[in-house]
């Protein structure tokens, strides 16, 4: 400790600076008064007002998936602490590193029922991977110190730091950031040299290998992507990514297989069916993904690596379960491989392309664009192929439809450039998340391919783009539905189409302009590619309204309840294959 | 007390933690959040001066459950270590109840007797009811419950299990 006592909101500024923060978003109120009238009183930490608290916590995932580092978001007491909730629940399920600095009410006040009070580290308990109420001034700067260190080690996650105005007002001391060590938290980051050792031998003796890999390859960092590129380089395996996991390895690398799962590609999800070897690498086991417990890979050994230990053997039951971090578990697995000189099954591998390369012609992903009506896959694909080349592209999606064709027709070259709601699947994230990205890489192109129900969810935040002057692209794929939701009715619902068309839209070009942003549109084909590049072009703002087909369903897909050879190819499919009963009550 | 319940397996667990506001309900939080059975649970500080409290949890569970309930146990910032006492090898496991019966004549004299066999010691003596501390692993408890019901059993206090591993080494 210094002896120089100081208010906690100093002693908060103090903390962040030492971490390195240099970016924080959030909305003022009473409770974290003090904090914001620090705040005012220096220079080194930029705030990013925004215009519900929701939109700052998404914007800090924004920040932090796309740099590595730890988001940072004020919020005040109550409605401030609430609103922030479904972000942390967010960035819990999807392992993004934040740290919540949420006012209270003063501690003698705490359980009064307050003006602007509510139990905030009880309803955060559940959706933050650990939080903190403070009680003294004194304890603050380690608590704050020690919020970083759990947010980002092991799987990072959403830490929460409820700071009572009275603790933040009151003064006390420093303690400055090396005085810090947290007394229990030691996640495992080096995996079991015996059981890697099996993991290789398994490799070395596959057949039908696949390397299976998710969002935890982005969360170890960009060196774990290379020594996954690397692995799949030495041995030949093919590789499938999570709807998180994209970029982990790039798009076109010729031994990449697509995303898999629910809307994944034919060849990924008969290949994770037939294989004799998963290898999952930073993934979970998702019900989106694994389909069907009971038949799924039903011949196959399973290695999973994971740097939580509670995701292994959670959802599927494997033989090889190393616990540690991915880059480091890559690292000596590719010793071992090398050290062992083992050489992948030549034949055998030869065979399993083979048959690889004959799902892969059914081309699962064709799509027919005909006629003037512009399809929603074509919209992305023109978009990407708009922007092939550079290497400052970074997509955030909403949830829906439109998310789940961006994964398909958007080719991710590299890691941390895709960023979507993958396990909570929030509708609202995506324009948030994107004005978080574009704070921090300023000169990037920065799209949020999303729907015309998803971007009305947090559609107010316009308004801090338009403040912060974020060259922000929105890329709405409008079918005036909410897509997935009308899919779902049409597939398992008798096509009654229960409250998913979206009445009263907004005009969105009216809407841009009414913010600052240039508001643009396309209804024919024709129009696609000048609007496109129109966007990309204009130096701020931009929501392109993009009129896509209505009555477009995503494919492929395996239905609720389903196994991963049970696809739905296309709309020709579903009548053939009712789904089941038990798989209606599956979400 | 068999091993064997209808939800799987019974399991002994000890989870040394540091001694927070919010530890319990996050433990409590996490068997109710992903649906764990809770058989017994008591918690106590147990080093005052490392900060630490002591909770020991009966529970049930297929192999992959029980398993899961030690990994996401593990995964609580707060928490130190986890142990299976059931799976780790030998252990004891005791608990303590105070039981209230209420009575005169034959039954005031029946309940004084069983007491005595199950080597409960009387706290507490009015001239019409008793309270008996009794110390056991959970089935003895049980046994003697059942036998007070009929002899005028008004109340049951217990503390839920409390264990520790046989031998000479610590958590």
């Amino acid at each position: 400790m210094t002896d120089e006592p100081m208010t906690g909101a100093k002693i908060l500024l103090k903390a962040l600076m030492d971490q390195g923060v240099t970016d924080v978003f959030g909305y003022p109120g009473g409770a974290i008064l003090p904090v914001y009238d620090e705040l005012f009183q220096q220079n080194t930490i930029r705030h990013i007002l925004v215009r519900q608290e929701g939109g700052a916590v998404h914007a800090a995932e924004g920040y932090a998936r796309s740099t590595g580092k730890v988001g940072v978001v004020f919020v005040t007491s109550g409605p401030g602490a609430t609103n922030a909730v479904t972000g942390l629940t967010d960035a819990l399920m999807d392992s993004v590193p934040l740290v919540c600095i949420c006012g209270q009410v003063p501690t003698h006040l705490i359980g009064n029922d307050a003006f602007q009070e509510c139990d905030t580290t009880g309803i955060t308990r559940p959706v933050t991977k650990h939080n903190y109420l403070v009680k003294k001034t004194n304890d603050l700067a380690r608590v704050v110190h020690e919020a970083f260190y759990v947010a980002r080690s092991g799987r990072p996650g959403p830490v929460l730091i409820d700071l009572p105005k009275d603790v933040s007002q009151g003064l006390g001391h420093y303690t400055p950031l090396d005085a810090v060590a947290h007394r229990t938290y030691r996640p495992r980051v080096e995996g079991d040299p015996g059981k890697i050792r099996e993991a290789v031998a398994l490799m070395a003796a596959a057949k039908r290998p696949i390397i299976y890999a998710g969002g935890g390859v982005i969360n170890s960092g960009d060196r774990a992507s290379d020594l996954l590129t690397e692995l799949a380089d030495l041995t030949g395996f093919p590789v499938t990514l999570t709807l998180m996991g994209l970029g982990a390895v790039r798009a076109s690398h010729p031994s990449f297989l697509g995303m898999l799962g629910m809307h994944g590609t034919y060849e990924a999800n008969l290949a994770m069916h037939g294989c004799d070897l998963m290898i999952a690498i930073g993934s979970r086991f998702d019900d989106r993904v694994t389909g069907r417990l009971t038949a799924f890979s039903p011949d196959s050994k399973k290695i999973h690596i994971d740097i939580d230990a509670s995701s292994i053997n959670k959802n599927v039951l494997v033989d090889v379960g190393i616990v540690g971090d991915v880059a480091n578990v890559l690292d000596a697995m590719l010793r071992e491989w090398k050290a062992q000189r083992y050489q992948a099954d030549r034949a055998a591998l030869a065979g399993w392309w083979d048959q690889i390369n004959t799902w892969r012609d059914r081309n699962c992903l064709a799509f027919q664009q005909e006629g003037e009506i512009i399809k929603p896959q074509y919209a992305i694909k023109r978009l990407f192929e708009l922007t092939r080349g550079r290497d400052d592209v970074f997509i955030t999606t909403e949830v829906g439809q439109h998310q789940m064709w961006a994964a398909q027709f958007y080719g991710f070259e590299k890691p941390r450039q895709w960023l979507t709601s993958g396990g909570l699947g929030t509708m609202g994230y995506g324009l948030p998340a994107a004005m978080g990205v574009q704070i921090a890489h300023p000169d990037a192109l920065v799209v949020d391919i999303a729907g015309e129900a998803s971007i009305m969810m947090n559609i107010q935040e316009m308004s801090t783009i338009a403040q912060y002057r974020l060259p922000v692209k929105v890329f709405i794929l409008n079918n005036e539905y909410m897509g997935m939701v009308r899919q779902w009715q049409e597939l398992l619902h008798g096509g009654r189409y229960s409250e998913s068309y979206m009445a009263s839209l907004p005009d969105f070009v009216k809407l841009a302009e009414s913010f600052g942003a240039a508001g643009l549109r396309a209804e024919k084909v024709g129009d696609l590619d000048g609007v496109i590049r129109e966007m990309i072009a204009t130096d701020r703002a931009v929501i392109a309204d993009i009129r896509v087909d209505k009555n477009e369903n995503c494919f492929p897909m395996i239905p609720s309840g389903a196994a991963h050879n049970e696809m739905l190819l296309g709309p020709a499919d579903k009548a053939e294959r009712p789904i089941s009963e038990e798989g209606m009550v599956l979400v | 007390m068999s091993n064997q319940t209808d939800n799987g397996e019974r399991h002994t667990i000890a989870v040394l933690v540091d001694n927070e506001p919010g530890v319990l309900a996050r433990v409590i939080g996490l068997f109710s959040g992903r649906g764990y059975n809770i058989e017994s649970l008591t918690v106590a500080e147990t080093d005052p001066a490392g900060g630490l409290s002591r909770i020991t949890i009966v529970t049930s569970g297929t192999p992959q459950i029980v398993e899961q309930i030690k990994a996401q146990l593990s995964r609580l910032v707060p928490v130190h270590k986890v142990s299976d006492l059931t799976k780790e090898g030998a252990y004891v496991d005791r608990e303590m109840a105070l039981i209230k019966v209420r009575g005169s004549g034959d039954k005031r004299v029946e309940a004084l007797r069983i007491a005595d066999i199950f080597r409960a010691r009387v706290v507490d003596s009015t001239n019409e009811s008793f309270v008996f501390e009794i110390v056991g692993k959970t089935g003895k408890l049980d046994a003697f419950v059942k036998l007070m019901q009929p002899l005028g059993l008004v109340d049951v206090a217990r503390t839920g299990v409390a264990a520790i591993a046989r031998g000479a080494e610590g958590l």
